[in-house]
Protein backbone atom coordinates (compact mmCIF):
# COMPACT_ATOMS: atom_id res chain seq x y z
CA UNK A 1 0.00 0.00 0.00
CA UNK A 2 1.19 3.42 -0.64
CA UNK A 3 2.67 5.66 2.40
CA UNK A 4 0.57 8.16 2.10
CA UNK A 5 -2.80 5.92 1.82
CA UNK A 6 -1.26 4.41 4.63
CA UNK A 7 -0.72 8.06 6.48
CA UNK A 8 -4.54 8.97 5.40
CA UNK A 9 -5.73 5.70 7.34
CA UNK A 10 -3.74 6.88 10.43
CA UNK A 11 -5.25 10.86 10.13
CA UNK A 12 -9.02 8.74 10.20
CA UNK A 13 -7.89 6.86 13.61
CA UNK A 14 -6.88 10.42 14.83
CA UNK A 15 -10.23 11.81 14.29
CA UNK A 16 -12.07 8.51 15.73
CA UNK A 17 -10.02 8.30 18.58
CA UNK A 18 -10.62 12.41 19.74
CA UNK A 19 -14.72 11.88 18.35
CA UNK A 20 -14.22 8.41 20.68
CA UNK A 21 -13.50 10.43 23.74
CA UNK A 22 -15.92 13.47 22.94
CA UNK A 23 -18.72 10.23 23.40
CA UNK A 24 -17.45 10.01 27.06
CA UNK A 25 -19.16 13.49 27.76
CA UNK A 26 -22.25 11.88 28.09
CA UNK A 27 -23.28 8.06 29.65
CA UNK A 28 -25.94 8.14 26.72
CA UNK A 29 -23.37 8.10 24.09
CA UNK A 30 -20.29 6.83 25.70
CA UNK A 31 -20.98 3.46 23.92
CA UNK A 32 -20.99 4.41 20.44
CA UNK A 33 -18.05 6.36 21.42
CA UNK A 34 -16.37 3.88 22.50
CA UNK A 35 -17.09 1.58 19.02
CA UNK A 36 -15.70 4.59 17.17
CA UNK A 37 -12.44 4.87 19.39
CA UNK A 38 -12.23 0.73 18.65
CA UNK A 39 -12.85 1.14 15.02
CA UNK A 40 -9.64 4.03 14.95
CA UNK A 41 -7.70 1.12 16.65
CA UNK A 42 -8.40 -1.23 14.04
CA UNK A 43 -7.62 1.08 11.33
CA UNK A 44 -4.21 2.00 12.13
CA UNK A 45 -2.97 -1.62 13.35
CA UNK A 46 -4.29 -2.89 9.26
CA UNK A 47 -2.97 0.45 8.17
CA UNK A 48 0.66 -0.19 9.85
CA UNK A 49 0.00 -4.17 8.82
CA UNK A 50 0.45 -2.71 5.48
CA UNK A 51 4.13 -1.09 5.67
CA UNK A 52 6.62 -2.10 3.43
CA UNK A 53 8.69 -1.95 6.57
CA UNK A 54 7.15 -4.92 7.61
CA UNK A 55 8.65 -8.35 6.03
CA UNK A 56 7.90 -11.32 8.59
CA UNK A 57 4.50 -11.71 9.94
CA UNK A 58 5.45 -14.97 12.36
CA UNK A 59 6.31 -12.92 15.68
CA UNK A 60 3.54 -10.17 14.97
CA UNK A 61 0.81 -13.02 14.73
CA UNK A 62 2.15 -14.54 18.05
CA UNK A 63 2.41 -11.60 19.98
CA UNK A 64 -1.50 -10.39 18.87
CA UNK A 65 -2.85 -13.27 19.81
CA UNK A 66 -0.91 -13.72 22.93
CA UNK A 67 -1.60 -10.42 23.99
CA UNK A 68 -5.65 -10.73 22.50
CA UNK A 69 -6.01 -13.04 24.73
CA UNK A 70 -4.47 -11.99 28.08
CA UNK A 71 -6.56 -8.74 27.26
CA UNK A 72 -9.48 -10.57 26.83
CA UNK A 73 -9.08 -12.77 29.97
CA UNK A 74 -8.34 -9.89 31.97
CA UNK A 75 -11.16 -7.40 30.80
CA UNK A 76 -13.83 -10.54 31.15
CA UNK A 77 -12.94 -11.48 34.65
CA UNK A 78 -11.33 -9.02 36.71
CA UNK A 79 -14.43 -7.96 39.17
CA UNK A 80 -15.23 -4.15 39.10
CA UNK A 81 -13.50 -3.66 42.93
CA UNK A 82 -10.56 -4.47 41.68
CA UNK A 83 -10.93 -2.21 38.61
CA UNK A 84 -8.15 0.16 40.27
CA UNK A 85 -5.73 -3.20 40.94
CA UNK A 86 -6.35 -3.64 36.76
CA UNK A 87 -5.96 -0.20 35.14
CA UNK A 88 -2.50 0.14 37.35
CA UNK A 89 -1.45 -2.92 35.94
CA UNK A 90 -2.15 -2.10 32.22
CA UNK A 91 -0.82 1.32 32.74
CA UNK A 92 2.73 -0.66 33.23
CA UNK A 93 2.06 -2.88 30.04
CA UNK A 94 1.31 0.56 27.99
CA UNK A 95 4.46 1.74 29.34
CA UNK A 96 6.73 -1.00 29.07
CA UNK A 97 5.13 -0.89 25.38
CA UNK A 98 6.29 2.44 24.43
CA UNK A 99 9.92 1.83 26.16
CA UNK A 100 10.37 -1.46 24.70
CA UNK A 101 9.74 0.33 21.54
CA UNK A 102 12.15 2.87 22.51
CA UNK A 103 15.33 0.60 23.17
CA UNK A 104 14.52 -1.54 20.24
CA UNK A 105 14.85 1.70 18.42
CA UNK A 106 18.15 2.53 19.93
CA UNK A 107 19.88 -0.51 19.78
CA UNK A 108 18.71 -0.89 16.31
CA UNK A 109 20.64 2.40 15.07
CA UNK A 110 23.25 1.37 17.26
CA UNK A 111 23.22 4.99 18.61
CA UNK A 112 23.64 6.59 15.72
CA UNK A 113 20.99 9.10 16.25
CA UNK A 114 20.40 13.13 15.74
CA UNK A 115 20.13 14.52 19.06
CA UNK A 116 16.11 15.42 18.69
CA UNK A 117 15.45 12.18 17.81
CA UNK A 118 17.62 10.84 20.67
CA UNK A 119 15.50 13.48 22.92
CA UNK A 120 12.64 11.59 21.92
CA UNK A 121 13.99 8.48 22.33
CA UNK A 122 15.25 9.83 25.81
CA UNK A 123 11.75 10.92 27.02
CA UNK A 124 10.38 7.79 25.93
CA UNK A 125 12.45 5.23 27.56
CA UNK A 126 12.63 7.49 30.36
CA UNK A 127 9.10 7.89 30.94
CA UNK A 128 8.54 4.12 29.75
CA UNK A 129 10.55 2.66 32.36
CA UNK A 130 9.65 4.54 35.61
CA UNK A 131 5.92 3.91 35.04
CA UNK A 132 6.46 0.27 34.35
CA UNK A 133 7.52 0.13 37.67
CA UNK A 134 5.87 2.71 39.34
CA UNK A 135 2.60 1.30 38.20
CA UNK A 136 3.72 -2.19 38.99
CA UNK A 137 4.45 -1.01 42.70
CA UNK A 138 0.89 0.68 43.01
CA UNK A 139 -1.22 -2.29 41.79
CA UNK A 140 0.96 -4.60 44.85
CA UNK A 141 -0.07 -1.63 46.76
CA UNK A 142 -3.90 -1.59 45.75
CA UNK A 143 -3.70 -5.65 45.33
CA UNK A 144 -2.77 -5.56 49.18
CA UNK A 145 0.66 -7.58 48.64
CA UNK A 146 2.50 -4.22 49.85
CA UNK A 147 1.77 -2.60 52.60
CA UNK A 148 -0.88 0.44 51.74
CA UNK A 149 0.98 2.57 54.42
CA UNK A 150 3.31 4.83 52.76
CA UNK A 151 6.56 3.36 53.05
CA UNK A 152 9.17 5.43 54.35
CA UNK A 153 13.03 6.20 54.88
CA UNK A 154 15.29 8.95 56.49
CA UNK A 155 16.80 11.41 53.15
CA UNK A 156 14.08 9.74 51.27
CA UNK A 157 13.86 13.25 49.10
CA UNK A 158 16.88 13.72 48.58
CA UNK A 159 17.71 10.31 47.70
CA UNK A 160 15.24 10.46 45.12
CA UNK A 161 16.00 14.07 43.82
CA UNK A 162 19.39 13.00 43.37
CA UNK A 163 18.66 9.47 41.83
CA UNK A 164 16.49 11.83 39.67
CA UNK A 165 19.40 14.18 39.37
CA UNK A 166 21.77 11.04 37.63
CA UNK A 167 18.65 9.65 35.53
CA UNK A 168 18.66 13.61 33.92
CA UNK A 169 22.02 14.00 34.31
CA UNK A 170 22.69 10.51 31.71
CA UNK A 171 19.60 11.67 29.59
CA UNK A 172 21.79 14.60 29.04
CA UNK A 173 24.89 13.53 27.91
CA UNK A 174 23.02 11.05 25.33
CA UNK A 175 22.16 14.03 24.00
CA UNK A 176 25.84 15.18 23.51
CA UNK A 177 27.03 11.78 22.73
CA UNK A 178 24.30 9.55 21.91
CA UNK A 179 26.46 6.89 21.02
CA UNK A 180 27.31 5.81 24.45
CA UNK A 181 25.35 3.18 25.09
CA UNK A 182 26.31 2.33 28.46
CA UNK A 183 24.53 5.71 29.47
CA UNK A 184 21.92 4.73 28.21
CA UNK A 185 20.91 1.22 29.44
CA UNK A 186 21.96 2.98 33.06
CA UNK A 187 19.42 5.49 32.51
CA UNK A 188 16.56 3.14 32.04
CA UNK A 189 18.13 0.95 35.67
CA UNK A 190 17.74 4.23 37.23
CA UNK A 191 14.23 4.86 35.93
CA UNK A 192 13.52 1.63 36.89
CA UNK A 193 14.62 2.33 40.58
CA UNK A 194 13.03 5.98 40.27
CA UNK A 195 9.76 4.55 39.20
CA UNK A 196 9.49 2.52 42.54
CA UNK A 197 10.49 5.05 44.83
CA UNK A 198 8.44 7.66 43.46
CA UNK A 199 5.26 5.30 44.54
CA UNK A 200 6.61 3.22 47.81
CA UNK A 201 6.40 6.58 50.07
CA UNK A 202 2.45 7.27 48.94
CA UNK A 203 -0.72 6.01 51.06
CA UNK A 204 -3.48 3.71 49.52
CA UNK A 205 -5.57 7.35 50.39
CA UNK A 206 -3.64 9.79 47.58
CA UNK A 207 -4.02 6.55 45.06
CA UNK A 208 -6.34 8.45 43.11
CA UNK A 209 -3.82 10.99 42.11
CA UNK A 210 -0.67 8.80 41.71
CA UNK A 211 -3.68 6.56 38.49
CA UNK A 212 -4.43 9.56 37.43
CA UNK A 213 -1.02 10.75 37.45
CA UNK A 214 1.14 7.55 35.88
CA UNK A 215 -2.13 7.32 33.45
CA UNK A 216 -0.90 10.82 31.77
CA UNK A 217 3.26 9.69 32.34
CA UNK A 218 1.97 6.18 30.11
CA UNK A 219 -0.10 8.47 27.57
CA UNK A 220 3.41 11.17 27.08
CA UNK A 221 5.49 8.09 26.95
CA UNK A 222 3.15 7.28 23.43
CA UNK A 223 3.66 10.82 22.49
CA UNK A 224 6.94 10.77 22.76
CA UNK A 225 7.46 7.16 20.98
CA UNK A 226 5.30 9.26 18.16
CA UNK A 227 7.89 12.20 18.09
CA UNK A 228 11.07 9.44 17.81
CA UNK A 229 8.67 7.48 14.98
CA UNK A 230 7.65 10.76 13.62
CA UNK A 231 4.22 9.01 13.29
CA UNK A 232 1.15 11.60 14.09
CA UNK A 233 -1.50 8.89 15.25
CA UNK A 234 1.31 7.88 18.06
CA UNK A 235 1.40 11.89 18.92
CA UNK A 236 -2.19 12.07 18.52
CA UNK A 237 -3.41 9.60 21.32
CA UNK A 238 -0.58 9.71 23.86
CA UNK A 239 -1.66 13.48 24.26
CA UNK A 240 -4.92 12.48 24.35
CA UNK A 241 -3.94 10.35 26.95
CA UNK A 242 -1.28 11.92 28.68
CA UNK A 243 -3.79 15.13 29.25
CA UNK A 244 -6.60 13.03 30.28
CA UNK A 245 -4.80 11.62 32.92
CA UNK A 246 -2.97 14.90 34.17
CA UNK A 247 -6.44 16.82 34.10
CA UNK A 248 -7.80 13.75 36.26
CA UNK A 249 -4.80 14.33 38.95
CA UNK A 250 -5.73 18.17 39.22
CA UNK A 251 -9.61 17.55 39.83
CA UNK A 252 -8.00 14.95 42.46
CA UNK A 253 -5.46 16.99 44.16
CA UNK A 254 -8.33 20.00 44.13
CA UNK A 255 -10.71 17.39 45.72
CA UNK A 256 -8.24 16.98 48.92
CA UNK A 257 -6.71 20.94 48.24
CA UNK A 258 -3.37 19.68 47.93
CA UNK A 259 -0.66 20.51 45.61
CA UNK A 260 1.04 17.09 43.40
CA UNK A 261 4.21 18.26 45.12
CA UNK A 262 2.42 17.68 48.57
CA UNK A 263 1.14 14.65 47.54
CA UNK A 264 4.43 12.93 45.95
CA UNK A 265 6.99 14.22 48.69
CA UNK A 266 4.40 14.70 51.50
CA UNK A 267 3.98 11.31 52.45
CA UNK A 268 0.49 12.03 53.81
CA UNK A 269 -0.99 9.74 56.72
CA UNK A 270 2.60 9.06 58.39
CA UNK A 271 1.72 11.63 60.63
CA UNK A 272 -0.92 11.63 63.09
CA UNK A 273 -3.15 14.14 63.47
CA UNK A 274 -1.15 16.45 65.70
CA UNK A 275 -3.08 19.33 65.36
CA UNK A 276 -6.47 18.20 65.56
CA UNK A 277 -7.65 18.81 69.00
CA UNK A 278 -7.86 15.34 70.69
CA UNK A 279 -11.63 14.28 70.85
CA UNK A 280 -13.41 13.37 74.13
CA UNK A 281 -16.78 13.47 73.65
CA UNK A 282 -19.00 10.49 73.65
CA UNK A 283 -19.81 8.45 70.59
CA UNK A 284 -23.50 7.64 70.26
CA UNK A 285 -24.37 4.15 68.96
CA UNK A 286 -27.48 2.60 67.62
CA UNK A 287 -29.23 -0.23 67.04
CA UNK A 288 -30.24 -1.83 63.78
CA UNK A 289 -34.26 -1.41 64.44
CA UNK A 290 -33.59 2.28 65.49
CA UNK A 291 -31.88 3.14 62.21
CA UNK A 292 -34.09 1.14 60.08
CA UNK A 293 -37.16 3.19 61.81
CA UNK A 294 -35.53 6.06 61.15
CA UNK A 295 -34.56 5.39 57.88
CA UNK A 296 -38.14 3.83 56.85
CA UNK A 297 -39.98 7.19 58.00
CA UNK A 298 -38.08 9.56 56.39
CA UNK A 299 -38.27 11.98 53.53
CA UNK A 300 -34.54 12.05 52.10
CA UNK A 301 -31.80 9.74 52.63
CA UNK A 302 -28.60 10.22 51.17
CA UNK A 303 -26.01 7.39 50.99
CA UNK A 304 -22.16 8.39 51.20
CA UNK A 305 -19.75 5.81 49.66
CA UNK A 306 -16.32 5.36 50.27
CA UNK A 307 -13.78 2.40 49.65
CA UNK A 308 -14.91 0.76 52.36
CA UNK A 309 -18.10 -0.05 50.55
CA UNK A 310 -15.50 -1.56 48.09
CA UNK A 311 -13.81 -3.70 50.12
CA UNK A 312 -16.76 -4.92 51.97
CA UNK A 313 -18.83 -5.70 48.70
CA UNK A 314 -21.43 -3.85 49.85
CA UNK A 315 -22.51 -1.92 46.57
CA UNK A 316 -25.77 -4.60 46.57
CA UNK A 317 -27.13 -4.48 49.78
CA UNK A 318 -27.06 -0.46 49.58
CA UNK A 319 -29.23 -0.70 46.03
CA UNK A 320 -31.21 -2.84 47.97
CA UNK A 321 -31.24 -0.69 50.87
CA UNK A 322 -32.05 2.03 48.56
CA UNK A 323 -34.89 0.30 46.62
CA UNK A 324 -36.72 -0.59 49.56
CA UNK A 325 -36.85 2.42 51.11
CA UNK A 326 -38.01 4.11 47.51
CA UNK A 327 -40.65 1.80 47.52
CA UNK A 328 -41.78 3.01 50.74
CA UNK A 329 -41.94 7.25 49.15
CA UNK A 330 -38.08 7.76 50.42
CA UNK A 331 -36.44 9.69 48.54
CA UNK A 332 -32.47 8.32 48.06
CA UNK A 333 -29.89 9.60 46.63
CA UNK A 334 -26.03 8.86 46.67
CA UNK A 335 -23.43 11.85 47.50
CA UNK A 336 -20.12 10.79 45.48
CA UNK A 337 -16.84 12.32 46.58
CA UNK A 338 -14.27 13.02 43.78
CA UNK A 339 -11.55 10.82 45.89
CA UNK A 340 -13.50 8.20 47.14
CA UNK A 341 -12.33 4.90 46.62
CA UNK A 342 -8.90 4.16 45.24
CA UNK A 343 -9.15 5.95 41.52
CA UNK A 344 -11.14 8.59 40.00
CA UNK A 345 -14.76 7.51 39.62
CA UNK A 346 -14.71 4.49 41.47
CA UNK A 347 -17.84 4.42 43.46
CA UNK A 348 -19.78 4.50 40.57
CA UNK A 349 -18.94 2.21 38.76
CA UNK A 350 -19.28 -0.04 41.63
CA UNK A 351 -23.05 1.47 42.14
CA UNK A 352 -23.50 1.22 38.74
CA UNK A 353 -22.64 -2.10 38.91
CA UNK A 354 -25.12 -2.46 41.38
CA UNK A 355 -28.04 -1.78 38.96
CA UNK A 356 -28.27 2.47 40.55
CA UNK A 357 -29.25 4.47 37.92
CA UNK A 358 -26.94 6.87 37.48
CA UNK A 359 -29.49 9.75 37.81
CA UNK A 360 -29.35 8.97 41.86
CA UNK A 361 -25.42 9.87 41.41
CA UNK A 362 -24.60 13.19 42.68
CA UNK A 363 -21.46 15.30 42.63
CA UNK A 364 -20.09 17.03 45.46
CA UNK A 365 -21.31 20.63 44.86
CA UNK A 366 -24.74 19.19 43.39
CA UNK A 367 -25.46 17.40 46.73
CA UNK A 368 -24.28 19.64 49.46
CA UNK A 369 -26.86 22.26 49.16
CA UNK A 370 -28.97 19.07 49.76
CA UNK A 371 -27.37 18.26 53.19
CA UNK A 372 -29.47 20.49 55.30
CA UNK A 373 -33.13 19.20 53.89
CA UNK A 374 -32.07 15.55 54.85
CA UNK A 375 -33.28 13.08 57.16
CA UNK A 376 -30.92 10.75 57.41
CA UNK A 377 -27.24 10.48 55.83
CA UNK A 378 -25.76 7.20 55.74
CA UNK A 379 -22.26 6.70 55.70
CA UNK A 380 -20.54 3.51 54.20
CA UNK A 381 -17.13 2.96 54.82
CA UNK A 382 -15.86 6.87 54.07
CA UNK A 383 -14.43 8.68 56.81
CA UNK A 384 -12.24 11.54 55.66
CA UNK A 385 -14.51 12.94 52.83
CA UNK A 386 -17.11 13.41 55.58
CA UNK A 387 -14.79 14.82 58.11
CA UNK A 388 -16.04 18.28 59.37
CA UNK A 389 -12.74 19.47 60.19
CA UNK A 390 -11.44 19.78 56.65
CA UNK A 391 -14.11 23.00 56.77
CA UNK A 392 -13.65 24.04 60.76
CA UNK A 393 -10.20 23.41 61.55
CA UNK A 394 -7.62 25.56 59.94
CA UNK A 395 -5.10 23.49 61.61
CA UNK A 396 -6.17 19.54 60.60
CA UNK A 397 -3.88 18.14 57.73
CA UNK A 398 -6.72 18.40 55.25
CA UNK A 399 -7.83 21.37 56.33
CA UNK A 400 -9.89 23.50 53.01
CA UNK A 401 -10.91 19.81 51.54
CA UNK A 402 -14.16 20.13 49.89
CA UNK A 403 -16.45 17.39 51.96
CA UNK A 404 -19.68 16.25 51.77
CA UNK A 405 -21.55 17.85 54.97
CA UNK A 406 -23.15 14.94 56.35
CA UNK A 407 -23.28 16.81 59.61
CA UNK A 408 -25.72 19.26 58.26
CA UNK A 409 -28.34 16.45 57.94
CA UNK A 410 -30.42 16.22 60.63
CA UNK A 411 -28.94 12.43 61.35
CA UNK A 412 -26.26 11.22 60.21
CA UNK A 413 -25.91 7.27 60.48
CA UNK A 414 -22.04 6.13 60.36
CA UNK A 415 -21.73 2.49 59.25
CA UNK A 416 -18.20 1.43 60.51
CA UNK A 417 -16.29 -1.82 61.54
CA UNK A 418 -15.09 -0.73 65.09
CA UNK A 419 -14.29 2.60 67.30
CA UNK A 420 -10.58 2.80 65.60
CA UNK A 421 -9.91 6.01 63.48
CA UNK A 422 -9.95 5.51 59.78
CA UNK A 423 -6.98 4.87 57.13
CA UNK A 424 -5.20 8.53 57.84
CA UNK A 425 -4.97 8.04 61.31
CA UNK A 426 -7.01 11.31 62.25
CA UNK A 427 -9.55 11.66 64.14
CA UNK A 428 -13.19 12.48 62.99
CA UNK A 429 -14.87 14.82 64.87
CA UNK A 430 -18.36 14.07 62.98
CA UNK A 431 -18.54 10.89 65.35
CA UNK A 432 -18.71 12.65 68.08
CA UNK A 433 -21.63 15.20 66.91
CA UNK A 434 -25.22 14.78 68.80
CA UNK A 435 -26.57 14.35 65.55
CA UNK A 436 -24.22 11.39 64.68
CA UNK A 437 -24.98 7.97 65.85
CA UNK A 438 -22.95 5.10 65.21
CA UNK A 439 -23.56 1.26 63.71
CA UNK A 440 -20.71 -1.24 64.33
CA UNK A 441 -20.38 -4.13 62.23
CA UNK A 442 -19.49 -5.45 58.45
CA UNK A 443 -20.77 -3.16 56.41
CA UNK A 444 -22.80 -5.82 54.20
CA UNK A 445 -23.74 -7.44 57.41
CA UNK A 446 -25.31 -3.99 58.73
CA UNK A 447 -26.96 -3.18 55.49
CA UNK A 448 -28.45 -6.36 55.09
CA UNK A 449 -29.89 -6.20 58.52
CA UNK A 450 -31.23 -3.01 58.03
CA UNK A 451 -33.07 -3.87 55.18
CA UNK A 452 -34.88 -6.87 56.88
CA UNK A 453 -35.82 -4.30 59.66
CA UNK A 454 -36.89 -2.00 57.30
CA UNK A 455 -39.26 -4.86 55.55
CA UNK A 456 -40.72 -5.62 58.96
CA UNK A 457 -41.80 -1.97 59.57
CA UNK B 1 16.52 14.15 9.40
CA UNK B 2 17.39 17.96 10.62
CA UNK B 3 15.66 20.03 13.34
CA UNK B 4 13.18 21.16 11.45
CA UNK B 5 10.85 18.26 10.52
CA UNK B 6 10.92 18.18 14.26
CA UNK B 7 8.06 21.10 13.97
CA UNK B 8 5.00 19.60 12.41
CA UNK B 9 5.44 16.84 15.11
CA UNK B 10 5.16 19.72 17.73
CA UNK B 11 2.09 21.03 15.62
CA UNK B 12 0.41 18.10 16.24
CA UNK B 13 1.47 17.15 19.90
CA UNK B 14 -0.08 21.23 20.51
CA UNK B 15 -3.20 21.19 18.85
CA UNK B 16 -3.84 17.52 20.33
CA UNK B 17 -3.45 18.86 23.94
CA UNK B 18 -5.53 21.87 23.29
CA UNK B 19 -8.22 19.43 21.78
CA UNK B 20 -7.72 16.42 24.49
CA UNK B 21 -8.32 19.31 27.17
CA UNK B 22 -11.35 20.80 25.50
CA UNK B 23 -12.49 16.93 25.29
CA UNK B 24 -11.54 15.60 28.85
CA UNK B 25 -12.75 18.54 31.13
CA UNK B 26 -16.43 17.38 29.35
CA UNK B 27 -16.34 14.21 30.74
CA UNK B 28 -18.27 13.86 33.91
CA UNK B 29 -16.64 12.40 36.81
CA UNK B 30 -19.58 10.14 36.67
CA UNK B 31 -17.19 8.36 33.97
CA UNK B 32 -14.27 9.31 35.00
CA UNK B 33 -12.75 5.13 35.71
CA UNK B 34 -14.15 4.34 32.14
CA UNK B 35 -12.51 7.34 30.61
CA UNK B 36 -9.11 6.72 32.35
CA UNK B 37 -9.41 3.04 31.58
CA UNK B 38 -10.59 3.85 27.73
CA UNK B 39 -7.89 6.44 27.52
CA UNK B 40 -5.35 3.32 28.26
CA UNK B 41 -6.55 1.26 25.76
CA UNK B 42 -6.23 4.33 23.10
CA UNK B 43 -2.71 4.85 24.43
CA UNK B 44 -1.73 1.37 23.36
CA UNK B 45 -1.42 3.09 19.95
CA UNK B 46 2.22 2.61 20.50
CA UNK B 47 1.51 -1.08 19.37
CA UNK B 48 1.91 0.71 15.88
CA UNK B 49 5.97 1.13 16.92
CA UNK B 50 5.68 -2.59 18.32
CA UNK B 51 4.25 -3.94 15.26
CA UNK B 52 7.03 -2.32 13.15
CA UNK B 53 10.04 -3.47 15.76
CA UNK B 54 8.67 -6.99 15.63
CA UNK B 55 7.93 -7.41 11.93
CA UNK B 56 10.93 -5.73 10.11
CA UNK B 57 13.66 -7.99 10.80
CA UNK B 58 15.63 -5.45 11.67
CA UNK B 59 17.51 -7.55 14.09
CA UNK B 60 17.23 -10.54 16.32
CA UNK B 61 17.15 -8.02 19.65
CA UNK B 62 14.79 -5.63 17.63
CA UNK B 63 12.63 -8.58 16.73
CA UNK B 64 12.14 -9.64 20.21
CA UNK B 65 11.64 -6.64 22.22
CA UNK B 66 9.48 -5.72 19.52
CA UNK B 67 7.13 -8.93 20.14
CA UNK B 68 7.20 -8.42 23.84
CA UNK B 69 6.07 -5.18 23.05
CA UNK B 70 3.58 -6.16 21.02
CA UNK B 71 1.73 -8.87 23.48
CA UNK B 72 1.72 -5.87 26.08
CA UNK B 73 -0.02 -3.09 23.80
CA UNK B 74 -2.06 -5.84 22.50
CA UNK B 75 -3.19 -6.98 25.92
CA UNK B 76 -3.91 -3.06 26.74
CA UNK B 77 -6.04 -2.35 23.59
CA UNK B 78 -7.97 -5.64 24.43
CA UNK B 79 -8.61 -5.63 27.88
CA UNK B 80 -8.98 -1.78 27.75
CA UNK B 81 -11.92 -2.11 25.39
CA UNK B 82 -13.27 -4.90 26.59
CA UNK B 83 -13.29 -3.64 30.70
CA UNK B 84 -14.61 -0.03 29.48
CA UNK B 85 -17.67 -1.57 27.38
CA UNK B 86 -18.03 -3.94 30.23
CA UNK B 87 -18.32 -0.79 32.66
CA UNK B 88 -20.13 1.57 30.41
CA UNK B 89 -22.97 -0.90 29.89
CA UNK B 90 -23.70 -0.82 33.52
CA UNK B 91 -24.46 2.68 33.32
CA UNK B 92 -28.18 3.10 33.08
CA UNK B 93 -31.09 5.49 33.04
CA UNK B 94 -33.62 5.32 35.94
CA UNK B 95 -35.96 1.80 34.45
CA UNK B 96 -39.53 2.65 33.86
CA UNK B 97 -41.54 1.46 36.23
CA UNK B 98 -42.84 -1.36 34.19
CA UNK B 99 -39.56 -2.07 33.40
CA UNK B 100 -38.59 -2.09 37.39
CA UNK B 101 -40.33 -5.49 38.50
CA UNK B 102 -39.07 -7.89 36.14
CA UNK B 103 -35.70 -6.95 37.02
CA UNK B 104 -32.94 -8.78 39.23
Amino acid sequence: MPAYLIELLYLLSGVLFIMGLRGMSHPETARRGMFYAEFGMLIAIVGTLMQHEIVRYDWIIAGLAIGSLLGLAMGLWVPMTAMPQRTAFSHAFGAAAAGLVGVSEYYRHGGHLEPFKMGALGFEVLLGSLTTTGSLIACGKLQGLLPGKPLLFKGQNVFNMTLLALTVACFVSLLVHPQATSAFYLMIGLALIFGVLLVIPIGSADMPVVMSLLNSYAGLASAATGFALGNNVLIIAGTLDGFSGFILSILMCKAMNRSITNVLFGAFGSVSGHAAAAQTGEMREIGVEDAATQLAYARQVVFVPGYGMATAQAQHVIRELGETLEERGVTVKFAIHPVAGRMPGHMNVLLAEANVPYSELYELEQINPDFPSTDVAVIVGANDVVNPDARDNPGSPIAGMPILEVDRAKLAIVLKRGKGRGFSGLENPLFFKENTAMLYGDAKDSLTRLVQAVHKL
Amino acid sequence: MNILSLIPSLYVFVLAAFLGYQVISRVPPLLHTPLMSATNAISAISLVGSLVAAGANYNKVSTVLGFVAVVCATTNVVGGFVITDRMLRMFKRRPGPAEKGGKE
